[in-house]
């Protein structure tokens, strides 16, 4: 019999309840056993004093790249976990753009076991839409979500032929799963290296216009419209995008949608200089998109904050800005990001913010968690939403440390990370007290 | 000398970094070297003892060339590296580029590379001082400079012309260099190309864009005119080269509609026939052959500066003394 966890006097925010007070938790057996105001330790029982601290259902981040297999130098499956649990996240859904690509039952099993053995944030593996993401045909679906794929996408490149689409959502509406798209029209600029503008003129790089995200997303929710299938629009930065989404909702399609971190936080002018750190695809975009990305996220148009945590070698990214790859590191600094830069702003509430970090993102993938309702899995993440913090890279669990947010000072941070009952990870620090019984 | 008291600073990554007293004291230098071209032994020891390396990832003879006669007339040690034959790849050692040229101890790097932003990139992990020579589609500064030398000769100013930038825009560095050259130094300054290569935004730059070339030339009083690259036919950019000589081609004809005498620049080299014709090139509005000698005295100019020199010294450096 596994030990029991009292999580006790925490600020219990738990959306998927309608609730925010302060309450018990007890975790037993993976789950959660009871929740209420006043609960006594059973034996057998560790205490966690969560005074003072936020205690939500565990966060999942429903887009990140963990590399393995073909890229263990960036980051692995065990890394990356733990690097998820340290920034708070008790599950995340791996993307399957390794090398070879997960498109068949037997990389998803690897994955997923990696994942277990890792006992840190639950790993759920995501598959391809097209075998070998070449784009042609798909990939088996069905045994993929037998073995543990709870989700569809060829992430890393767009769904190019509309008719693979037109399948995938088809198809996947037998598995209940969504079929995650990433928008682009690659034919619009296939060499394009970052937001098309006027940094993009001065710089002399080439530029990608929001129109090749727009095109993409407007394909993808007539498809939607069209087959009833579950859309989910990755990474979404564009304001025509984000307006898009929310009149195809007001129409009852089948759509949700993303939102990262560096969308809503960052311009391309963070790309000035030639900063290979702030290169990413979809790339940084104008305020005015930034502001309808922050608008989206406020009401509802974009459902989930995910990362798309992208680790890169640090060599790699250092090179000339059209030799380095796309992406960035997200799963720890996420939180504090979001917190300082769009919930301490005014952007949106605490409660939406865990709305869009567990609740939906549990809801959109069919995942266990994203509620702390009595009999429920046992994830959950604790937030000290006063700790004040400076984004050090070289304390990063993941591998890679290609982040724009070095150096940024942020207020709020995961101090402890619980998967299935059991505490994955937490914080060195003074102001977690703990005791046995 | 010490670079570290340069008026330029360390490095000449762009124009975009420099202002109009940086660039005017850059030009006001050059015009004593001018002279040094034109002597029988074409040499004095300003620069004895510096080594420069000539790191040239992308071909470019005139360039390369130009700037080799500068360092020598200067009195450099200099290497030449042309990467783009050689066992270094482009993306597989700019790093290890810059490493191995710190660990030799070089003065001063002269770089032409494909990627933009590969000068500042080499300028940022080295002590030795970076001239751009030309890097992807952002910067060539000194051509620009030796293009505002080459007006200033004609037309007496900088201040209040009207310039035009012809042809190719979006993939041209020389033009983003002439743009902020120009504007910093009082020009008016225009565009004008096919649509398909003008880069967005441009107008935020503060140049106005034509489309048609009969507006060009009768607004400007200099047309700088950019070679426009066979592969850009292949881009899709332009239909044929045939159609753009016709529609946007720089001739004798329109050049005598112009309600002025108007000027006529080429960074080089030139497709004859595409965008500029024979007549143009080789007539008397045509300063081509101006700016290759004019050139060699700006690179003098930015490598003695560079290395520390004072532009109120060039005249006595010219005379012979070691700056
Ligand atoms: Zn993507």
């Amino acid at each position: 019999m596994s030990e029991k966890l009292l999580l006790k006097g925490g600020r219990v925010l738990d959306p998927s309840q309608d609730l925010d007070g302060v309450r018990d938790i007890l975790l037993a057996d993976g789950m959660v056993a009871a929740l209420g105001e006043q609960i006594d330790a059973p034996e057998d029982t560790r205490i966690i004093d969560c005074a003072g601290l936020l205690v939500t259902p565990g966060l999942i981040d429903v887009h990140v790249h963990l590399r393995e297999p073909g890229g263990e130098h960036k980051e692995t499956i065990a890394s990356g976990a733990r690097a998820a649990a340290a920034g708070g996240f008790t599950a995340v859904c791996a993307m399957p753009n390794t090398d070879p690509a997960m498109d068949d039952p037997a990389s998803v099993g690897f994955v997923a076991a990696e994942g277990r053995r890792a006992q840190a944030a639950r790993v759920y593996p995501v598959g391809c839409i097209s075998v070998g993401r070449s784009g042609e045909r798909l990939a088996p679906v069905g045994e993929m979500v037998d073995a543990g794929a709870v989700a569809i996408t060829d992430d890393g490149s767009p769904v190019t032929n509309s008719l693979l689409m037109r399948l995938a959502l088809e198809y996947a509406q037998s598995f209940g799963i969504p079929v995650a798209d990433h928008p682009e029209d690659l034919s619009l600029s296939p060499s394009g290296q970052m937001n098309e503008g006027l940094v993009a003129t001065r710089l002399g790089l080439k530029g990608k216009p929001n129109a090749m995200e727009d095109i993409h997303i407007l394909r993808d929710i007539m498809l939607a419209e069209l087959t009833g299938g579950h859309l989910h629009l990755q990474h979404v930065s564009t304001r025509f995008g984000v307006e898009s989404i929310r009149q195809a909702k007001s129409r009852g399609v089948h759509v949700t949608a993303e939102a990262s971190p560096h969308h809503l936080v960052l311009t391309e002018d963070a790309v000035d200089g030639y900063r290979t750190e702030a290169k990413m695809n979809p790339p940084l975009r104008a305020q005015t998109d930034v502001d309808a990305v922050r608008a989206g996220l406020a009401d509802g148009a974009l459902d989930i904050i995910a990362t798309d945590h992208a680790p890169h070698h640090y060599d790699e990214k250092e090179a000339a800005f059209e030799d380095a790859p796309n992406g960035i590191v997200g799963l720890e600094t996420a939180v504090g990001i979001v917190l300082t830069r769009v919930v301490n702003e005014g952007v949106i509430d605490l409660a939406t913010m865990v709305e869009r970090m567990s609740c939906q993102p549990a809801r959109a993938f069919g995942l266990p968690g994203g509620t702390l309702a009595e009999g429920s899995v046992g994830d959950v993440s604790v937030l000290d939403l006063d700790a004040q913090w400076t984004v050090d890279a070289a304390a990063f669990l993941s591998k890679s440390r290609n982040t724009p947010f070095a150096g940024w000072v942020l207020q709020g941070a995961p101090v402890r990370t619980i998967v299935g009952g059991k505490t994955v990870w937490e914080a060195a620090r003074e102001d977690v007290r703990e005791d046995a019984t | 000398m010490n670079p570290s008291v340069s008026s330029l600073g360390k490095d000449l990554v762009g124009l975009e970094d420099l202002s109009g007293d940086q660039i005017i004291s850059i030009l006001d230098t050059a015009e004593p070297f001018k002279e040094i071209s034109e002597r029988r032994i074409k040499k004095v020891p300003v620069l004895r003892g510096k080594t420069i390396v000539n790191l040239f990832f992308e071909a470019s003879t005139r360039t390369r060339v130009s700037f080799e006669f500068a360092e020598k007339r200067l009195s450099a040690d200099t290497v030449n590296i042309a990467a783009s034959g050689s066992s270094v790849v482009k993306g597989e050692t700019l790093v290890d580029t810059a490493r191995n040229l710190e660990a030799m101890r070089i003065d001063m790097v002269v770089m032409r590379h494909g990627s933009s932003g590969a000068a500042r990139f080499l300028a940022e992990r080295i002590p030795s001082s970076v001239i751009n020579a030309g890097d992807g589609q952002h910067e060539h500064p000194t051509q620009a400079l030796l293009d505002l030398l080459t007006i200033r000769d004609h037309m007496g100013r900088i201040e209040g012309l009207r310039v035009c930038i012809v042809g190719d825009v979006l993939h041209s560095r020389v033009a983003r260099s002439n743009i902020y050259g120009l504007l910093k130094l009082g020009a008016e300054v225009a565009v004008c190309g096919p649509p398909t290569l003008m880069p967005p935004a441009i107008q935020e730059l503060g140049v106005t864009a034509f489309t048609r070339i009969e507006e060009a030339i009768e607004w400007a009083g200099v047309l700088n005119v950019l070679r426009l690259q066979l592969e850009r036919m292949h881009g899709g950019f332009v239909p044929s080269l045939r159609e753009y000589n016709r529609i946007w081609g720089v001739s004798s004809q329109r050049l005598a509609a112009a309600p002025r005498d108007v000027l006529v620049l080429h960074p080089g080299p030139m497709n004859r026939g595409v965008e500029i014709d024979s007549d143009v090139a080789d007539g008397p509005h045509s300063v081509i052959l101006n700016q290759v000698t004019n050139g060699v005295a700006i690179r003098m100019a930015v490598l003695y500066l560079l290395a520390g020199g004072r532009q109120e010294s060039a005249e006595a450096a010219k005379q012979g003394g070691e700056a």
